[in-house]
């Protein structure tokens, strides 16, 4: 909403000075965005001479021109207007500024390879009128080169941002009163009219009466013999201050009422209604052309004005063409009514038209106020194009739906904070329009017609407050008390398992929880998308089923940018339906590249499966699991290298899974054409995570160490290819489970003198008893339990 | 007599530990001239015997000592020529050591977590997709109600009941259906609007607080939010003020500016002359109580709102939103945090 500090003094009496009214606008909610100069948005344009022009090197109709803005400022323009000349006097808009026909902002552009800064303008680009062929050739004089080309008026406009509660600060009356209410002046009294209205009018008008009918009551005058024409320099300027081009009187009166009472109206030319105005739904199939020279195709049940020949226009939305008003018009009807706001949103959303009528209607206009946007309207045409009213004709008829509202006194102390006195609040809702019946402590408030978002006791409160000052609060400090944990198992999970993944050497990235259907196909074993019906873009259209999704296409983004050896993770949701609670909480991470990729000291080495391992098991353990309820299976999805990835499952191979790892399928690295394509990746199931039944420090019990010598034993064994390391030292463990400590894997190796089909493991075994120092005799017993059930269990022998 | 002085001398000269080796026993072995003297001893009477021995003992053990020290000696200077050997160029580059990132994002719901856990919230959660019925309706937001313009809406159905939740809010609406009163939480979460561009992205980060208790006013409204922004900025003073709004959910509404002045373009929080706006907040609307089965009667309380991006852009000096999401290994690892980094309110919020 824009408002000047001249057309609001139409409304309000006041000594304030442009600073305390808009600090007191935005005081009392009604938020000032910004103050500039009207037609600041056209102080951009200046004028400039061009001084020299050369041909386009790649376009034979383009022309470059050196542009003289003064004081030795030249500009590199391209343009395409024929009378680009030297020695042309014209107009320059610089990049930034806002061509007023087509809103475009300008940016510095390439032009056929050229670069352009700003362009030169015709006088249809500047609303100044139709003529588009060629830039504007001004008489103006060297000295007036770098000038603004518009002149200011002087005045500076407020724009508000009005929150939708407020339709009725969407005229300058509303903000006038809010601001009168808040003590920074009087409001005025409407001028009474006094006008005779000897004749009714020609033009019948009925309102249908049907289902969903969306208008309630329309009002209507007809004028006779006016002489439309330009509007007088006062109206003009009111029009341009708001960002509109004016039009004509008639018009220009219309937009006028709309944002001086938020009374929106509609002018018919009179002599193109075919007979009477049908206020009716629409069938579907009717077609009407708007006045924004759009044809629009009706569904039922659109609320139409209409004439003996079909639509004329959409109630409250837009006019149409047919009936439109011209400099030429002599008769006209003039329209004001209400329309529903559910049905003005039903219909203007259907079609997708947004105008200035449509989003006063769909908040609320005051249904009181059809009388007097005529009587204002009418007033305002006589006087500037003559002619003669009829009397007004008034249709249909809307209840009053206002419910009075009981507010306690009480009940603002208790929602605010603070006492307010009976006489403040009758002093600033009466001011605001209300009326009170006050009986002891409780007050019967009637709002008025145009507040329809008072609706009960907390509304009133907020307008007492609001009105009275938020900063009249007194803020109350918090306690620091604490009753409750502030973050449960899951949620310390996240926020441990975030850090321990960070710790071993991951970024953290957040990525948006939408990717590419067609990369999370890789990465969805096959499950259906879900999609999302209006995305952002095509590649941004469904839901994430993996964390991966995302994350190797900003892989793939780093690579581009020449960072091949990346570790990004993520940890957030992925989807598996389009229902609430479709989720679960994911931490995935990709590493790739290699490691010491070049070092002084060091061999460069892939990363690989077991690097990915170490950071998913060490992150488990680390999460509270015990280490040896980690159950390895060679299981996985089909997006891991099959021969190259696992999957992590609490204590056996039917366990519950909570990580899988490994190399990321080489079909897909190849398929997205990922430069470094050696990636591997893991995931980590945070809602598989058990929570322990205890805590940890319950777990620790009693604390026992051997006192006695360890002994290491170390063992080569050489069994089936095919046979799991992983299961040989579980057998090992099983051994002895006493004396057996710890085994460890040293050493793997086939091929060489080994058999065909077959593999060396060595291991050592850590062996310790409790209670004594182990003879040579004991550990051989022990030695010779390990090499019997290996080979029992497995076939394998011990390797001399 | 044994030439003590010329015995020591050949030890000070010897050059190697064999060399001392030999030299020991030739000075104090068994056919060492001290030795031989010893052997004299037996012949002598008792006080000569005494007098001998005295001064033998102390011209070997004069002996003994000088060898040893001259064994330390070369044994140092062996040590320190091996060492030569070793030398490194410390300059060199230390093994690699991976380098992770917490993402500001994170970091900063961990501070505020921290922030409000010190006043008694505790954190709830949410779906990401939600229903339109929690996400508007049960909001007093009413189908066909104008503030469902300002959510560009993401849906998940032809029939828009099911979406992407574009606030937090709704997780209020979860959180009382699924408690009793009272109830005091913070819910950061994902949040997503239809809308891209340089300073909005479709997705984005929200913190939604909520207070329902007997006797909650905007007096604690304020004094929470006054509280928690001077925490979070580390600032004692700064300049708020809170401006009527509208949210359909509260009532009364406000939005709340905090003060700042630009130094070298970056915004300083605190006390300068410009205002800038970080949340907006209300009473609950007795709709939304009594949508989400608490007696109004009994109870009332504030909810607020805040983006956690802007707040990370705001604290740390992050010009562009959109950065935030493109996840380049640059920008996390220059404006990532250390994952050893944990805010805590005995250790600082921020280092």
């Amino acid at each position: 909403m824009i408002l000047t500090l001249s057309w609001l003094k139409n409304h309000l009496t006041t000594n304030a000075n442009l600073t305390k009214i808009i600090d007191k606008l935005t005081s009392i909610g009604l938020e000032v965005e910004g103050i500039k100069e009207t037609n600041n948005s056209l102080s951009d344009f200046k004028i400039a001479k061009v001084i020299k022009v050369d041909k386009h090197p790649n376009a034979d109709k383009l022309k470059l021109c050196d542009v003289s803005l003064g004081k030795d400022k030249i500009i590199k323009v391209v343009c395409g207007a024929a009378n680009a000349r030297n020695g042309l006097i014209t107009i320059y808009a610089p990049p930034g500024s806002v061509i007023p026909k087509t809103k475009m902002k300008l940016k510095v552009a390439k032009i056929r390879g050229v670069e352009s800064y700003g362009m030169l303008c015709s006088e249809s680009e500047l609303n100044i009128s139709e003529k588009s062929d060629g830039i504007i050739e001004l008489k103006n004089t060297e000295k007036d080169i770098g000038k603004n080309y518009f002149k200011s008026s002087g005045e500076k406009s407020i724009d508000i941002s009005i929150t939708p509660n407020r339709p009725d600060c969407l005229g300058i009356r509303g903000i006038a009163r809010d601001l009168a209410s808040s003590g920074l002046g009087r409001l005025k009294k409407q001028p009474s009219i006094k006008i005779l209205q000897k004749f009714k009018s020609p033009i019948k008008v009925s309102i249908k009466k049907e289902k969903h009918q969306g208008c309630g009551i329309f009002g209507s005058v007809y004028i006779k013999n006016v002489k439309n024409k330009e509007s007088p320099d006062w109206l003009k300027k009111r029009i341009i201050s708001l960002g509109l081009k004016p039009i004509s009187a008639i018009v220009d009166t219309t937009n006028y009422v709309m944002y001086d009472l938020n009374r929106p109206l509609h002018a018919y030319d009179a002599d193109k209604i075919d007979k009477e105005i049908i206020v009716r739904n629409s069938n579907i199939g009717e077609t009407f052309e708007a006045l924004d020279n759009k044809k629009y195709k009706l569904q039922n049940n659109m609320c139409t004005i209409s004439d003996k020949s079909g639509v004329l226009g959409l109630g409250g939305i837009i006019g149409g063409t047919r009936s439109g008003t011209e400099l030429s018009t002599t008769n006209i009807l003039l329209e004001s009514a209400y329309f529903f706001p559910s049905s003005i949103r039903k219909t203007s959303k259907s079609l997708n038209i947004d105008t200035d009528a449509k989003y006063r209607f769909e908040r609320g206009i005051d249904p009181d106020s059809v009388r007097l946007g005529l009587e204002l309207s009418m007033c305002m045409i006589l006087d500037m194009c003559g002619g003669e009213a009829s009397k007004f004709s008034i249709a249909g008829k809307i209840k009053d739906t206002r419910r009075t509202i009981d507010l306690e006194i009480e009940k603002f102390f208790k929602v605010i904070g603070f006492s307010i006195t009976i006489l403040e609040i009758k002093k600033i809702l009466i001011s605001l329009g209300c009326s009170l019946k006050i009986s002891g402590k409780k007050i019967k408030v009637l709002p008025p017609s145009w507040r329809p978002d008072l609706k009960e006791d907390v509304d009133l409160i907020e307008e007492l407050i609001r009105i009275k000052g938020f900063d009249k609060i007194s803020l109350i400090h918090p306690e620091k008390i604490r009753s409750k944990e502030t973050l449960n198992f899951k949620q310390k999970l996240f926020h441990l398992s975030q850090r321990a993944v960070a710790n071993k050497g991951y970024l953290e990235a957040i990525t948006w929880s939408f990717t590419d259907s067609k990369i999370d196909k890789y990465f969805s074993n096959g499950k259906k998308d879900i999609e999302i019906t209006n995305p952002i873009s095509s590649d941004l259209n469904v839901l994430r089923q993996s964390i991966f999704s995302n994350l190797i296409i900003y892989l793939k983004k780093n690579q581009d940018r020449g960072y091949l050896d990346v570790s990004l993770f993520e940890i957030g949701p992925t989807f598996s339906g389009n229902k609430p609670g479709d989720q679960q909480t994911v931490i995935g991470g990709l590493k790739s590249g290699v490691t010491n990729r070049k070092s002084w000291d060091s061999k460069a080495r892939n990363i690989d499966v077991f690097d990915i391992k170490a950071d998913v098991t060490k992150t488990l353990t680390e999460l509270g699991i015990n280490e040896n309820d980690l159950f390895i299976s060679d299981k996985t999805p089909n997006y891991y290298n099959p021969v190259r990835s696992g999957s992590v499952k609490l204590k056996s191979e039917n366990g519950i899974q909570l990580a899988i790892f490994g190399e990321i399928h080489p079909g897909i690295i190849s398929n997205l054409d990922l430069k470094e394509q050696n990636i591997c990746g893991f995931e980590i199931f945070l809602k598989n995570i058990p929570e322990p039944k205890r805590k940890y420090r319950f777990e620790k019990n009693n604390y026992t160490v051997s006192e006695f010598q360890k002994s290491e034993r170390d063992f080569a064994f050489v069994i089936d290819k095919d046979y799991k390391a992983g299961e040989i030292e579980k057998l090992i463990r099983g051994a002895d489970k006493d004396l057996i400590k710890n085994v460890l894997i040293f050493d793997v190796f086939e091929g060489g003198n080994m058999p065909e089909g077959k593999k060396s493991i060595a291991v050592s075994i850590t062996i310790q008893s409790m209670e004594k120092t182990l003879s040579e005799k004991d550990i051989n017993e022990v030695s010779q339990k390990i090499i019997n059930i290996v080979k029992t269990r497995t076939g394998g022998t011990i390797r001399s | 007599m044994v030439d003590l002085r010329e015995l020591i001398q050949k030890v000070s000269q010897a050059k190697s530990k064999l060399e001392l080796q030999n030299l020991k026993t030739q000075f104090l072995g068994k056919n060492s001239q001290i030795n031989q003297e010893f052997k004299k001893l037996g012949s002598l009477n008792e006080n000569d015997r005494k007098i001998l021995a005295t001064s033998l003992n102390n011209e070997k053990q004069k002996i003994l000592d000088a060898i040893n020290n001259k064994f330390k000696e070369l044994e140092k200077n062996e040590i320190n020529q091996k060492l030569q050997k070793d030398k490194v160029d410390v300059t060199l580059p230390g093994r690699e050591r991976p380098n992770g990132k917490i993402h500001p994002v994170s970091q900063v719901i961990d501070e505020i977590s921290s922030i409000f856990s010190e006043v008694g919230f505790s954190v709830a959660e949410g779906p990401d997709v939600e229903t339109e019925y929690n996400n508007f309706t049960a909001l007093n937001t009413p189908e066909n109600h104008p503030a469902r313009d300002m959510h560009d809406t993401f849906y998940l159905d032809d029939n828009k009941k099911i979406l992407l939740r574009t606030h937090t809010s709704p997780v209020q609406i979860r959180a009382m259906l699924a408690g009793k009163a009272p109830f005091k939480i913070i819910v950061p979460g994902r949040t997503y609007r239809c809308d891209s561009d340089q300073t909005h992205a479709p997705m984005f980060h929200q913190l939604e607080g909520l207070h329902i208790d007997k006797n909650i006013t905007m007096g604690h409204l304020k004094g929470c939010l006054d509280y928690f922004v001077k925490e979070f900025f580390e600032v004692k003073n700064i300049r708020m003020r809170f401006r009527p709004s509208h949210f359909p959910f509260t009532e009364p509404s406000a939005e709340v500016d905090i003060g700042y002045r630009l130094e070298n373009g970056r915004i300083i929080v605190g006390e300068g002359d410009k205002w800038l706006e970080i949340l907006g907040c209300g009473m609950v609307h007795p709709n939304v109580l009594k949508n989400a089965k608490v007696d109004t009667k009994k109870f009332q309380g504030f909810a607020f709102g805040m983006g956690i991006d802007r707040l990370a852009m705001l604290k740390y000096g992050i010009n562009d939103l959109r950065s935030f999401f493109e996840a380049d290994y640059r920008w996390l690892n220059y404006f990532g945090f250390d994952p050893l980094d944990v805010p805590t309110n005995y250790r600082g919020l921020s280092r």
